[in-house]
């Protein structure tokens, strides 16, 4: 994917001299005063039957969960929110000024066609200050422009989603999939999730987050989840490998401009699983791949698979400790780091899927577990929503076989990764 | 539950006192949705006021109950899911809890005892020092992290089913034993890296490992009968605390692991 066609049609950077709609202004930037150590939370419930749920649980599940973090950071993910819109691309907008909403609502009206653009409904609340403006856009391609373009509708959506992110100064997309949106901020969770009237919305999936920043800002952007089309990723730990990660990213296109690791996960999982239509598990092997040791004690089938992922996927898998929630439309995946520096749990109740920091997140919402565990280091946990779109290639389970066949591509429908 | 107002945020725990009743010497707590500052103030108040035991109601998340007290005969009864570093630097009492226990039970512990009749998560005994943990079911990773003795000081820890990862890393001193009996986890009892950087202490297990599990620091040997007699007791105070069957547990041979070198990284760190 190359920028330079849709990048000659948009408008892009200001001009760094001359005047804007507010005069002259300092380059908006994000700084990290000083470094702290600390931990974060995180949450994920999603209902297999499709059941709607408030978004009242996502936030008890984090209340419960404050002293994981420092009031610097909260932020939830909804799936199944917007039933009114439900093929629309809804674009939620954090603004520095009014000149970033200016020129991000130019790139809007010349690409997109918007049928509604809305401030974020938000309530005050003693704790959250320094709010940018926050809107929200429902549109869909200029379908022209998409037909020239020659991409997909999703593909036109993130080079859209890059475009603004990389060169509109102060904007920053908080998410950009069809009925879903990303809620965040500086706050405690449960401030910010009270903050956007979060008890107003019902979806089939949520995922949450408590933020204790260490080695990059607490800033309204830099808050999880971070999104990328209805991919979003909350996450505990520190990506180490974020520079290999993000160099590899640039190659297929995508531009790490929010100054947060986290990042590159909500990318990497569009890369693989989207584009590169990557099985479910294979992917979260590619991430969070087995160590060598591990592989040697395989059958050799099995073991020439994970040798190839290993050596196509390198620059994508990510080091360092993580816990992390994978939310989309269909579902939500849960996946820890291949030696579990990060905690994360599991439980089930009906057909109700949930994970957390912490067991008593999990307690708070769901009254009887049927079943509650820890998940094995580099498993994932896994929910699909019945019924729903499955945006993900391949079944959950491969045999060595058929992850042979998908990584290896004898079958059509896994062409894209090839191994000699 | 948590408290849902209309005028402000969901809090998950409110800072209010719990609420208390007193009979003779038991101390009940209902802690619901009560912040752990309070809790655990409460908690040391009662044993203060001549308090023996302490009964916790609907417990769920609070941190660091138990911790830092001290004191013989004294117990802490936990009914819920209590948070982490539960015993943390605990210096005698008993604490038994009704549920599963959460990351990091029985940090750098110095005395007493912790009984657990569910599962407990990672770093479970981290740094201890004295003391004994027993739980029923299964433990997470990098349990029995740097676990010490020192002079009469012996921490004992039995976990009654499986085990992941880096089991007895750095372990220092002390006792370590894996029964693999009550595990609803997959593969093997216990997972790799097991007594990873070893040099003070012993493991048991109860079965056998494989060489790709163990550190190499560890030398593994079928335990013998002086090593037997010497976790038996042990074993019976579990089985007692836990409702189990203690000819059971010793119906099957027991794999010892103790370290080959007692400085491992003597030669890696030190200037020659």
């Amino acid at each position: 994917m190359t920028y330079e066609p849709l990048l000659d049609r948009m408008p892009t950077t200001r001009p760094t001299s001359g005047a804007g709609f507010f005069g002259e202004r300092p380059k908006y930037a994000e700084e990290a005063a000083f470094k702290i150590h600390g931990g974060c939370g995180l949450m994920g419930i999603c209902d297999e039957s499709g059941t709607l749920m408030s978004g009242v649980n996502a936030i008890k599940a984090m209340a419960v969960q404050r002293d994981r973090g420092n009031g610097l950071g909260g932020g939830y993910a909804g799936y199944g929110i917007y039933p009114e819109f439900p093929d629309h691309y809804c674009f939620h907008m954090m603004y520095h000024d009014l000149k970033a909403k200016e020129e991000s609502e130019a790139v809007f009206d010349q690409h997109f066609v918007v049928d509604l653009a809305e401030p974020m409904p938000t309530r005050p609340v003693k704790g959250i200050s320094d709010a940018p403006l926050l809107w929200r856009y429902f549109l869909q391609p200029d379908p022209y422009k998409l037909e020239n373009s020659e991409m997909s509708a999703d593909d036109y959506i993130v080079h859209a989603v890059m475009l603004i992110n990389s060169s509109v100064d102060g904007a920053f997309v908080a998410s950009s999939g069809k009925n879903m949106g990303a809620f965040k901020g500086v706050g405690f969770p449960e401030e910010i999730g009270h903050y956007y009237l979060l008890e107003e919305y019902a979806g089939h999936t949520w995922t949450g987050h408590n933020r204790f920043p260490t080695n990059t800002p607490g800033w309204w952007g830099g808050a999880h989840p971070f999104t990328l089309l209805d991919w979003s990723i909350v996450h505990n730990g520190e990506i180490s490998s974020y520079g290999i990660n993000s160099r590899y990213l640039e190659a297929f296109g995508y531009k790490c401009t929010l100054g947060t690791d986290t990042e590159v996960a909500a990318y990497l999982f569009d890369l693989l699983l989207r584009r590169h239509k990557l099985p479910l598990e294979l992917a979260c092997k590619a991430l969070a791949s087995p160590l060598w040791t591990e592989i040697d004690r395989m059958p050799e089938e099995e073991a020439a698979v994970y040798r190839s992922l290993r050596a196509v996927y390198g620059p994508a898998m990510l080091n360092g400790p993580f816990a992390i929630v994978l939310g989309f439309n269909g579902g939500m995946v849960a996946l820890n780091d291949r030696i579990k520096l990060r905690p994360l749990v599991a439980a089930r109740q009906g057909t109700k899927v949930m994970v957390a920091s912490e067991e008593s997140a999990m307690r708070e919402v769901l009254d009887a577990p049927d079943k509650v565990w820890a998940p094995k280091a580099g498993e994932p946990v896994i929910a699909r929503v019945k019924g729903a779109d499955w945006p993900i290639h391949g079944d959950l389970h491969l045999s060595a076989g058929e992850l042979s066949c998908a990584v290896t591509g004898v079958n059509d429908s896994c062409e894209i990764v090839e191994v000699g | 539950m948590t408290t849902v107002t209309t005028d402000g945020p969901i809090e998950g725990y409110v800072k209010v006192d719990p609420i208390a009743t007193r009979d003779g010497d038991v101390l009940t707590l209902d802690v619901q949705s009560r912040y752990y500052k309070q809790v655990n103030a409460a908690i040391r108040a009662g044993f203060a006021d001549g308090v023996k035991t302490v009964k916790l109601l609907n417990v769920n998340g609070q941190r660091y109950i138990g911790t830092g007290i001290k004191g013989k005969d004294l117990k802490i009864e936990v009914h819920g899911t209590p948070g982490q570093d539960l015993a943390m630097f605990m210096d005698g009492p008993t604490v038994e809890i009704f549920g599963n226990a959460q990351d990091g039970v029985g940090n750098t512990m110095n005395a007493g005892t912790v009984i657990v009749h569910g599962d407990a998560g990672d770093v479970l005994g981290y740094g201890m020092r004295g003391g004994k943990v027993f739980i029923k079911g299964d433990v997470g990773y990098r349990v029995g992290i740097h676990m010490k003795a020192y002079e009469d000081l012996r921490p004992i820890m039995v976990c009654g089913g499986g085990a992941r990862d880096f089991f007895g890393e750095y372990m220092a001193g002390g006792l370590l034993i894996l029964l693999g009996m009550n595990s609803r986890l997959e593969g093997p009892m216990v997972g790799g890296y097991l007594g990873t950087g070893m040099h003070g202490g012993a493991i048991y297990l109860r079965g056998e490992v494989e060489p790709w599990q163990c550190g190499k620091e560890v030398g593994v040997f079928i335990a013998n009968e002086a090593d037997m007699a010497d976790i038996k007791p042990v074993l019976a105070e579990y089985c007692e605390a836990l409702g189990m069957d203690l000819d059971e547990v010793l119906s099957e041979p027991f794999t010892k692991l103790i370290p080959v070198s007692h400085r491992p990284y003597g030669k890696l760190y030190t200037y020659l």
